[in-house]
């Protein structure tokens, strides 16, 4: 495991210079990710915003090979990728280690991808699929995806006179990867890189498919303040809105538990996607959303083997 | 398994064997780095021959059991940009729902090359052969090779893989070949010897590719106005090039195989006043017609379109200039409001300008698989006759008539019941 100065020095697979705005959190996600991987590194990445920001020709900011093709299939051509390998290596054409990584935002990998992803994961290719989830659809503006969290204002769940934003619950990707019977997933964030190294190198050192679900804040979709991104995320994990955990050959155990778990309030006051929930004098939205998270917190830790409190 | 014994050719032969064996069989002996495929009628038959090499160990390709005809398209595209020779294979739907990636592979110009077992498209579904998937990605920037029958699908697969990675044409490449008609009909293949092919298609040597971890490159950047533009015409300069890289090819094949290739194929065109424009297996139906007509005296001839994409204007125009009428048939409707097909659309487009052109007219025939016989055919060029003579007296109108026609050739028009079959009253030739 590196330490952080270690990690500050290793060469930046992903130059100043790209286009993202400023407080984006996906540029901490890929250098955190790729940062972590000691072998050479081969990345495919879907649309979105983190491909719109880093390759604008003639320019790139990847100074790894990176590849993108479209939107929902970044899974299959990082397969694509690695079967290329398997058959060059077989063949004597090449004799290095390299690693396999695809990067996809939660529209390219909840939605539109699912299927790519699950075929790919299903067929034992030896990659990492890295989500970064800023839960919706940010490059062509804010739409809600199904990683959206309830009650979150989006411009296709927009909160409104009738309707407070988005109507159901986020789907729970990581689960469904965990489902495949993968040797690896985990979800984790961009503020807790140890974290996120620690998991990155487990994912990449298993033979075979792995999967981790990172939450890269959006400042522009989330209404926040540029320096605010890594608190969000932080936020996040506090009031287990965003839990961290993993799932190594089929054991599940979350590797964080917040000693003092935070009320959801917290985390959602500083966003604009979530204004309206503290203008609703009535609290009902908030208490739905707090019971929301409530929920799915315990159910994490029964999966765990934890009691209600979080400890064994 | 293509009656060929232990899976390794040392001597050519001559066998018996499908559209989709001979396929497969080429696909071994070119023994491509990776396939990746998804089943689907009538494709499905090469593929799996190939996949069974894989299992048995007689090829070292790595075999890619996708979960859509997307990301089959989308894993070769992978693996092609990574540095190997990459292939695929489908139909029809499948091909349909390519269609995205189609464009990326060609943008990329990434040499992938891929055999299509062709099949009309839904709705209502229907598994059989016509050239409506094909057709749907014309203008995608791939390569499109025709091939008559088993022979040629063989042939064209293996020269595809050279064209692909010319340097001055890295495209994808579509080996067509008319589903169940050529996939499923046997047919006497001479199968060269696997040196030979391997020879012929020498090995894949990229520039840059995304394996080589010391020469990092960008893949499939953003390109906004100031880059897209620029990208797209050397595309369309590589199709060009493609023209002169495919006469090649179909020529050093020829002094290999005896066999050779153009874009187009002429028979009995000399003299031919009578001329039909055809592409795939029903090339092979019409060259019997035509066979048939010269015994009657008819001056009759044929023009196979071998290669659609890059389309061979101008053999068109120089095989055709000097005749008096021309039919063109259209395996694919274009449901353009009666104006027939995409051929049909082309080829007039080609002869635009000919000083004294003939009368052209367009047929679209064969949907869904529906039989093809030499009397329609013939009726055809019964058709052709007509409007010669007619043209003779007002050729004005009658070429005008002719060019915005879009007949439908053995179809049940509504309320017509019974046999889609249409018979000249007397036969061409016959007083
Ligand atoms: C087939 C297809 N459908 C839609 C789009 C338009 N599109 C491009 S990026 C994008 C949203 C990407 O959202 P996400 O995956 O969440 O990544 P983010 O932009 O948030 O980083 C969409 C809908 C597309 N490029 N291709
Ligand atoms: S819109 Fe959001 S995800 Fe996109 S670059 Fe800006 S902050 Fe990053």
């Amino acid at each position: 495991m590196p330490t952080l100065k270690e990690l500050a020095r290793r060469p930046n697979p992903l130059t100043g210079g790209h286009s993202a705005c400023a407080g984006c959190g996906f540029p901490q996600a890929v250098r955190l990710v790729l940062m972590s991987i000691d072998e050479p590194v081969v990345v495919a990445g879907a649309t979105g915003c983190m491909e719109v920001t880093t390759t604008t020709y003639p320019n790139t900011a990847w100074t790894v090979p990176f590849i993108h093709n479209a939107f929902e299939n970044a899974a299959a051509t990082i397969s694509g990728v690695e079967a290329a390998y398997q058959a060059l290596r077989r063949k004597g054409k090449i004799d290095r280690e390299i690693r396999f990584v695809a990067f996809g935002g939660d529209g390219g990998t909840y939605d539109i991808g699912l299927q790519s992803l699950s075929g790919a994961v299903e067929r034992g290719h030896r990659f990492l699929y890295v989500c970064y989830d800023n839960q919706a659809y940010m490059n062509t503006g804010i739409q809600r995806s199904s990683a959206t969290p309830f009650g979150a204002s989006t411009t296709t769940s927009p909160a409104g006179d009738v309707v407070p934003g988005k109507q159901q619950r986020r789907k729970d990707l990581t689960a469904i990867m965990a489902a495949h019977g993968i040797p690896y997933v985990a979800q984790s964030t961009i503020a807790h890189w140890q974290d996120l190294t620690r998991k990155v190198k487990r994912a990449t050192e298993v033979d075979g498919p792995s999967f981790i679900n990172v939450l890269a804040p959006c400042r522009l979709g989330w209404g926040t303040d540029p320096s605010q991104t890594i608190r969000l995320a932080e936020l996040a994990a506090e009031t287990c809105a965003w839990p961290l955990f993993e799932v190594d050959h089929g054991q599940w155990k979350v590797t964080y538990v917040p000693k003092n778990k935070l009320a959801i309030e917290e985390y959602l006051k500083p966003q604009e996607r979530f204004r309206h929930v503290f203008e609703d004098e009535t609290g009902q939205l908030l208490a739905a959303i707090q019971k929301d998270v409530d929920e799915q917190w315990q159910a994490l830790l029964a999966r765990a083997g934890l009691g209600k409190d979080g400890k064994a | 398994m293509g009656g060929v014994n232990g899976h390794v050719v040392t001597q050519r032969r001559r066998m018996t064997m499908t559209g989709a064996e001979a396929t497969a069989e080429a696909m071994r002996q070119i023994h491509p780095d990776v396939v990746a495929a998804y089943p689907i009628t009538p494709q499905t038959d090469i593929v799996m021959r190939f996949a069974r090499y894989v299992s048995d160990g007689v090829v070292q390709t790595e075999f890619v059991p996708v979960e859509s005809e997307h990301s089959a398209l989308s894993a070769v595209v992978g693996a092609s940009a990574a540095g190997a020779r990459a292939m695929t294979a489908t139909s029809g739907p499948g091909f349909a729902l390519m269609h995205e990636i189609l464009y990326v592979a060609s943008g990329y110009r990434l040499p992938i090359v891929m055999p299509v077992a062709n099949r009309a498209l839904s709705g209502p579904i229907n598994i059989h052969g016509d050239h409506s998937d094909t057709m749907g990605s014309r203008d995608a920037g791939w390569i499109q090779i025709f091939s008559e029958n088993a022979q040629e699908a063989y042939d064209n697969l293996i020269q595809a893989v050279r064209i692909a990675e010319d340097p001055s044409v890295r495209l994808p490449v579509q080996v067509t070949q008319d589903g169940f008609i050529i996939t499923h009909g046997m047919e006497i293949v001479e199968v060269l010897t696997d040196a030979e092919v391997q020879q012929f298609v020498g090995t894949y040597e990229p520039e840059r590719y995304l394996l080589d971890v010391e020469r990092p490159m960008t893949v499939g950047a953003l390109a906004l106005q100031n880059s897209y533009f620029e990208v797209k015409r050397q595309l369309a300069e590589a199709m060009v090039n493609a023209r002169r890289v495919i006469a090649d090819v179909g020529e050093a094949f020829g002094r290999l195989s005896g066999r050779y290739y153009g874009l187009t194929e002429p028979y009995r065109m000399n003299d031919a006043e009578l001329a039909v424009v055809v592409l795939g297996s029903t090339a092979g139906t019409a060259k019997v017609v035509v066979d048939e007509l010269r015994n009657r005296g008819v001056k009759a001839g044929l023009v196979k379109i071998r290669v659609f994409r890059p389309f061979p204007a101008q053999n068109l125009r120089d095989l055709l200039r000097g005749t008096r009428a021309v039919g063109v048939l259209d395996r694919s409707d274009s449901v353009s409001g009666g104006l027939g097909g995409p051929v049909f659309a082309e080829t007039k487009a080609a002869l635009y300008g000919l000083p004294d052109p003939p009368v052209m007219t367009g047929y679209v025939y064969g949907l869904g698989g529906r039989d093809t016989t030499p009397e329609m055919i013939e009726s055809v060029y019964e058709d052709l006759a007509e409007l010669a003579r007619r043209a003779r007296d007002n050729y004005a109108e009658v070429v005008a008539d002719a060019a915005l026609a879009g007949h439908y050739l053995g179809v049940r028009e509504p309320g017509q019941n019974g046999s889609p079959h249409r018979h000249g009253a007397a036969k061409l030739g016959e007083r």
